[in-house]
């Protein structure tokens, strides 16, 4: 359980974290999602006990991060953003170095270290030099030390970033894997990132929490009107379309989006939370007219996303 | 304790793998070698004459002529060497961003400093170890006072562990290992040359010059004086700089 409360944090008059305030339930996976300079590293960094806020308070497991910070950081493991790592050294050396730092001793440590490599993949590059990895081996590296003691939060800043697209998926993979037994917290502005990943997700823009809510209902809270996709044989009239869809109950706005002679496309513009598809196809039929294509069209995280943060911007 | 042993372990390693240590310890060894050679000609060339012309009368005996100038001399060799030694610690973990990772494990700044610091002044004993190979020299073939080379390796050991100890807190204040190098030859260079100034200045002065200077106190132990005051000295130097290294850790924490 993690309770942040007016967590706030200035450098300079540049107000990085501005008053935050959210929950994190045990076992979630919660997604921090916002722009660049958004606050989320320095979110994080405050978390993690390396930056002290400058007002506000968070506690992880019911201590502290300010006056119980040894318990609290012996309960989190961190993947800061660059993933900064001993590019000297080994992964093997690497690896029982931060075991013994965490406080794990030789029986316990070797199995630790062992579940952290198969549970990253990292037994190809065991004895390879960190400096001569792939970014993304050295990602894993990163996780494999968050992990390292079995910790009851993770706390994983921007861990896609600056990885290739198959890297990027086996990495996701991980992470859903990670989040079943234990409470993640990652920052991501790759918006299906936060979508496939996490239970929950806190926008955060300029310091300021924007909005915090499940994917799925943030997507509906955001929905101002439905968007439903039509296509239709061009055997009537565009005429007699328009006019029979703009009689349908609940309709808002019918626009021709695309029109080659046989086929045209319409975009439909509906009430919120009236799903219209089957009184269009009831019409449509009626009226004869060849429905060939309906669907309605999902609002993505990234559009949601993009109205909350320009929505909230004082511009 | 077991954290200190894992960090220190892991700085040795590096010091031992990446080459440092053996390159700044085959310097230190050709350079003091160098110059016991020719410090011991000049010794030679000094005792026959006074030899030829019958007059014992003055400095002639190996400590005062031989071991006393080599270990001064050591001391401007450490005062270059010993900060391209510390100077890494850790200004590189700030460069790289571990330093953050380093300071959210569940481990005491006492166990990092500590753990930076002693790695460091191993290396620096491996290197005055090797070098006994020149008083030993002097042992087989000569017949010196014994003390007076105890007493001026404790001293150069003191010595620097100070400069070791000062050139781990500027390391700790910067992610430039160069500004921490200078800054810490600069601020022991300070402390060597104090004492220079003190004949010129008045008697007050010049006692507290004197007191301060790394050199003034290195003195008495070459000649096999072993003074509390002077062991004091080189621990208060030691105990200082150690303490800011970790106040440098802490204001990490605190807020601003
Ligand atoms: N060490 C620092 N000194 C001064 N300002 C900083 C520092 N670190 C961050 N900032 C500022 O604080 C604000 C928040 O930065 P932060 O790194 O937390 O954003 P972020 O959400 O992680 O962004 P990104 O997506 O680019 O990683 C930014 O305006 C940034 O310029
Ligand atoms: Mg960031």
């Amino acid at each position: 359980m993690i309770r942040v409360n007016g967590l706030s944090r200035n450098y300079g008059l540049n107000k990085a974290v501005d008053n935050l305030t959210f929950d994190v339930a045990k076992g979630e996976v919660l997604g921090f999602l916002g722009p660049n300079g958004a606050g989320k590293t320095t979110t994080m960094k405050m978390l993690t006990c390396f930056l002290p806020p400058d007002s506000g308070s968070a506690s992880i497991f019911g201590y502290d991060i300010v006056r119980d910070s040894m318990e609290v950081r012996k309960r989190i493991g961190y993947l800061p953003e660059r993933s900064p790592l001993y590019s000297d050294m080994k992964v093997r050396d690497y690896l029982h170095f931060v075991g013994r730092l965490k406080g794990l001793a030789p029986p316990r440590l070797k199995s630790a270290v062992d579940n952290a490599v198969s549970g990253c993949g990292l037994e190809s590059v065991f004895h390879s030099t960190i400096a001569k990895l792939s970014k993304g081996y050295q990602q894993r590296v990163g996780i494999a030390q968050a992990i390292l003691h079995d910790p009851e939060l993770l706390i994983l800043d921007e861990p896609t970033i600056g990885l290739d697209p198959r890297q990027i998926i086996d990495i996701r993979q991980l992470i859903r894997n990670l989040g079943r037994d234990r409470t993640v917290i990652l920052s991501s502005h790759i918006l299906p990132e936060v979508n496939q990943v996490c239970d929950r997700v806190i926008i955060i823009n300029k310091g300021k929490l924007v909005a915090v809510d499940s994917p799925d209902n943030l997507r509906e809270r955001l929905r101002k009107s439905s968007v439903t996709r039509l296509s239709i044989g061009n055997s009537v009239p565009s005429g007699d379309i328009t006019i029979a869809l703009e009689s349908i109950e609940g309709i808002l706005l019918v626009s021709k989006e695309y029109d080659d002679g046989s086929i045209s496309k319409y975009i439909i513009e509906s009430e919120i939370d009236s799903d219209i598809r089957n009184a269009i196809i009831r019409k449509l039929v009626s009226e004869d007219i060849p429905l060939l294509e309906i669907y309605n069209e999902e609002l993505s995280l990234e559009d949601i996303f993009i109205q909350l943060v320009t929505e909230e911007a004082p511009s | 304790m077991k954290k200190f042993g894992a960090i220190y372990r892991k700085e040795l390693k590096y010091y031992f793998t990446s080459v440092t240590a053996y390159v700044t310890i085959t310097v230190f060894l050709v350079l003091s070698g160098y110059f016991f050679f020719s410090i011991f000609r000049v010794y030679n060339l000094l005792s026959l004459q006074a030899i030829k012309n019958n007059d014992f009368s003055g400095n002639l005996n190996l400590i005062d002529g031989v071991m006393r100038p080599l270990m001064g001399n050591f001391s401007i060799i450490l005062l270059i060497l010993l900060p391209l030694l510390t100077m890494r610690l850790l200004a590189e973990e700030r460069k790289q961003g571990t330093f953050e990772l380093l300071l959210t494990y569940p481990v005491t700044d006492m166990a990092v400093v500590a753990g930076k610091y002693f790695s460091a002044l191993t290396v620096y004993t491996v290197m005055l170890a090797s070098t006994l190979l020149y008083p030993i020299l002097l042992i087989i073939f000569t017949d010196p006072e014994i003390m007076p080379l105890v007493s001026g390796y404790l001293g150069l050991f003191l010595m620097g562990a100070s400069f070791i100890s000062i050139g781990t807190f500027f390391s700790a204040t910067t992610s430039n290992q160069m500004v921490a190098g200078v800054a810490t030859f600069g601020v022991t260079l300070l402390f060597l040359i104090i004492g220079w100034t003190a004949p010129f200045a008045g008697p007050t002065a010049s006692a507290i010059l004197s007191e301060f200077s790394i050199l003034f106190h290195l003195d008495s132990f070459t000649k096999g004086i072993i003074d509390t005051r002077d062991i004091s000295y080189y621990l208060f130097l030691s105990g200082f700089f150690f303490f800011l290294t970790l106040k440098s850790l802490e204001s990490n924490r605190w807020k601003i």
